[in-house]
């Protein structure tokens, strides 16, 4: 088992460790980025206020559910490492059509990120957890950022992050963004999983169970060997088995490689870009 | 290719293999497992049956009876703060831009030995169209934004959108064209864009087609100032902020009427179809953090519309002081189109000044006041105020310019239709290319600017027929 658990002192804020806990922050000028990291939740979670932290930059944030409509985009430094942050629409699911939901989802399915960083709010757990398991479907490398936590505390809610993490098998942070409380942890949680210090094992709820794990190892397998480029094969093979159309009409025209590769290649290589909705 | 369609067909077999339920069970999974773990991980506090300040607050803020006047107050509070607050830095801006600076640039010119059209063009037109609008606009929007910020950080705009989602699914549109509206209060450019909220490509037409209704902040200055000198000059001097307020707010309000109606039209005719259902989140109450979100908002909305302002008004001062001091057969540009288009103004309840200063402004509504004034001065022949032809001037005071106004011929008819036709006019410039740009279509790029001009239009002609018949 090479799955390495940060111990207590390590992601504490004050240790000696992370005493170095604010990040040089690079706005916009995310030139040489080593690691791409995306930024998802569900609306109105404090993704754009986490952004901000992160990158220095003064994204406009809200009390309301779909403020953030395009992708803004911004970088910093960590640990002599740089990074390039992806700020994604809000949303309830990967499953769903809408515009700001189909950026999201087709940024971390075909962007492949070094590590998504779903930002959930810890005093709504529960409905919070729908999108973090869809995303630890997609992919291997994620964080889970347990933001609101002063708000929780106000309301005498208590979220044993360390359960969570055994959970779903990639690191917690307890977060309060808007007091910058955690903020240390959770870029060194971001290191040790771009950098493979930490091998996630993520939960994986679908494929659990024995009659669709082998639907859908069959098809991921013919997927495979028709489209080696393809990421996030098991995704594709899921949605093919609910009878995904969009997924079906992509395969059936090649878009869904065209589709992986462009967008590899976007997230990576784009002159960065901010949008700014004020 | 014969592996695409291998995969299909295995697909398919898959599917017959695991049923007909798979979709139903791989969603009961995730949600059984999301709250499975979330069980273990978290513990909830003891019910406690004291009081609950948010449950109170939410079920008065959303109330149906208390629901209403809350919102109405909360936006009277805000105009009036706005109206009451802006008037001092507003007059000490042109005292410092317009009084000392723009007599110093002149003499400057003089001395360098510019020729009296470059001094003019520069300083005359550009310049003083440039002051104009930084000293009228800065301090409405300073106040304005970080209150309407505050609101947005507290999390009253859901619960807004909340009071205002049966009404707009009653008019064939979605629930959460509240926000889009809602966000069209700043600016109409930037709420075309968060229309993509709406999943439905019909209401999402909908919500851009009617977001030219919520006034924008370039149209605030039009509204404030007219409302401050034609409806709070008929009350008592003590009451007058408050009537000015009142005037603004009812505008809004016939804005959002006009919203649901003419979204509740586009849903019975071009856009057919059913209001999609959709759940919308109250999110909890958040103290508002006030020190960052009025340097937030002063940094992200005031600066960046200000500085949108100042390089529209730039040409548009240059256009201004072209027009009037061009001369063709004795007139000037200025003066022929006027009095070309006054009979069509008159019929209207507006003048040929207003329709020309409209089409000016087409880049820009923030520019529509300083060249209705500047025409206005020039046809009325009032010399003596304005230093010239071509030139934006600050008058000192409201009452200043109610006087020019009053002696171009304007009436109180004159300004409740002016106030009405800036609400009910074209998109910017700036606006109608964000339409184009997200609907990808001519044809409802042209809509967004018809329906509106042509409201507009009917709207203050019935207002000057009714009010000839009245008086």
């Amino acid at each position: 088992m090479s799955t390495h658990i940060p111990q207590q002192c390590e992601t504490c804020p004050v240790s000696p460790v992370n005493r170095d806990t604010a990040p040089a922050r690079h706005g916009l000028d995310a030139s040489g980025s080593l690691f791409v990291i995306a930024l998802a939740g569900n609306p109105n979670v404090g993704k754009s206020t986490v952004f901000n932290s992160l990158t220095g930059l003064r994204q406009h944030t809200g009390n309301w559910p779909g403020k953030t409509v395009t992708r803004a985009e911004g970088s910093y430094s960590y640990g002599g490492k740089r990074y390039k942050v992806i700020d994604l629409p809000g949303t309830y699911s990967l499953l769903s059509t809408s515009t700001d939901e189909e950026i999201a989802r087709d940024c971390i399915l075909f962007g492949r990120p070094d590590v998504t960083v779903v930002i959930a709010d810890a005093t709504r757990l529960e409905r919070n957890m729908n999108l973090v398991l869809q995303v630890l479907e997609i992919t291997d490398r994620a964080v889970l950022a347990l933001n609101l936590m002063d708000e929780a505390r106000r309301h005498g809610i208590t979220v044993d992050d360390r359960t969570l993490m055994k959970e779903l098998g990639i690191p917690v942070v307890p977060l309060s963004a808007r007091t910058g409380e955690g903020l240390g942890s959770l870029l060194q949680s971001i290191q040790d999983v771009a950098s493979g210090q930490f091998v996630c094992k993520p939960k994986r709820v679908w494929t659990q169970s024995g009659k669709l794990k082998k639907a859908v190892d069959q098809l991921s397998s013919q997927l495979r060997s028709a489209y080696p480029n393809l990421a996030n094969v098991r995704w594709v093979a899921i949605r093919l088995l609910e009878g995904d159309q969009r997924i079906a009409e992509a395969v059936r025209s090649g878009e869904l490689e065209r589709l992986s590769i462009n967008h590899t290649q976007t997230v990576r290589k784009e002159k960065t870009r901010n949008h700014v909705v004020a | 290719m014969s592996s695409h369609d291998d995969i299909l067909k295995t697909a398919e077999n898959l599917r017959w293999e695991l049923g007909e339920q798979f979709h139903d069970h791989t969603v009961e999974a995730l949600y059984g497992e999301a709250a499975r773990i979330s069980g273990r991980a978290v513990s909830l506090p003891e019910k406690s049956s004291g009081f609950d300040f948010e449950k109170t607050l939410d079920r008065l803020v959303t109330n149906r009876w208390t629901g209403f006047p809350i919102m109405i107050t909360l936006l009277a509070v805000v105009f009036w703060l706005t109206i009451e607050g802006a008037n001092i830095p507003s007059a000490f801006l042109s005292g410092i831009l317009i009084d000392s600076v723009h007599p110093f640039l002149k003499s400057m010119g003089a001395d360098l030995g510019f020729p009296w059209w470059l001094n003019g063009f520069l300083f005359d037109g550009m310049y003083l169209a440039v002051a104009w609008v930084v000293s009228v606009m800065l301090p409405p929007m300073a106040i304005f934004f970080p209150l309407f910020t505050l609101a947005e950080d507290f999390g009253y705009l859901p619960r807004v959108a909340f009071n205002l989602d049966g009404l707009f699914r009653k008019a064939g549109a979605h629930g959460k064209q509240a926000l889009t509206m809602a966000m069209g209060y700043g600016c109409n450019a930037a709420a075309i864009i968060s229309t993509r909220i709406i999943d439905s490509p019909r209401e999402r037409l909908i919500a851009i087609l009617t977001n030219n209704f919520a006034i924008c902040n370039g149209r605030w200055p039009t509204q404030i100032l007219i409302a401050t000198i034609f409806i709070g000059a008929l009350a008592p001097p003590a009451l007058s902020g408050v009537a000015s307020a009142l005037a603004v707010v009812t505008v809004v309000l016939i804005g959002i009427a006009m919203t649901f109606a003419v979204s509740w039209g586009l849903s019975r005719t071009m856009l057919k179809g059913e209001a999609s259902f959709f759940s919308l989140e109250l999110p909890p109450y958040r103290p508002p953090r006030i020190w960052q979100t009025i340097y937030t908002s002063v940094i992200d909305r005031t600066l960046i519309v200000l500085w949108r302002a100042v390089v529209w008004s730039l040409p548009a001062g240059a256009v201004i002081w072209l027009v009037s001091n061009i001369q063709i057969g004795g007139a000037s540009i200025a003066e022929q189109t006027v009095q070309f288009l006054d009979p069509v103004g008159l019929l209207l309840g507006l003048n040929g000044v207003i329709l020309l200063a409209y089409i000016i402004a087409i880049p820009a509504n923030e520019i529509v006041i300083p060249t209705v004034l500047m025409l206005t001065a020039l046809v009325a022949g009032l010399n003596d105020i304005g230093s010239g032809a071509g030139v934006m001037f600050e008058l000192d005071s409201e009452l200043a310019t109610a006087e020019v106004l009053h002696a171009g011929g304007w009436t109180i008819l004159t300004g409740i239709n002016l106030m009405l036709f800036s609400l009910l006019h074209n998109p910017c410039s700036t606006t109608l290319y964000t339409i184009y740009k997200e609907t990808g279509s001519t044809k409802w790029t042209v809509l967004s600017a018809i329906i509106p001009l042509v409201i507009g239009f009917v709207v203050c002609f019935g207002v000057a027929q009714l009010w000839g018949a009245l008086s």
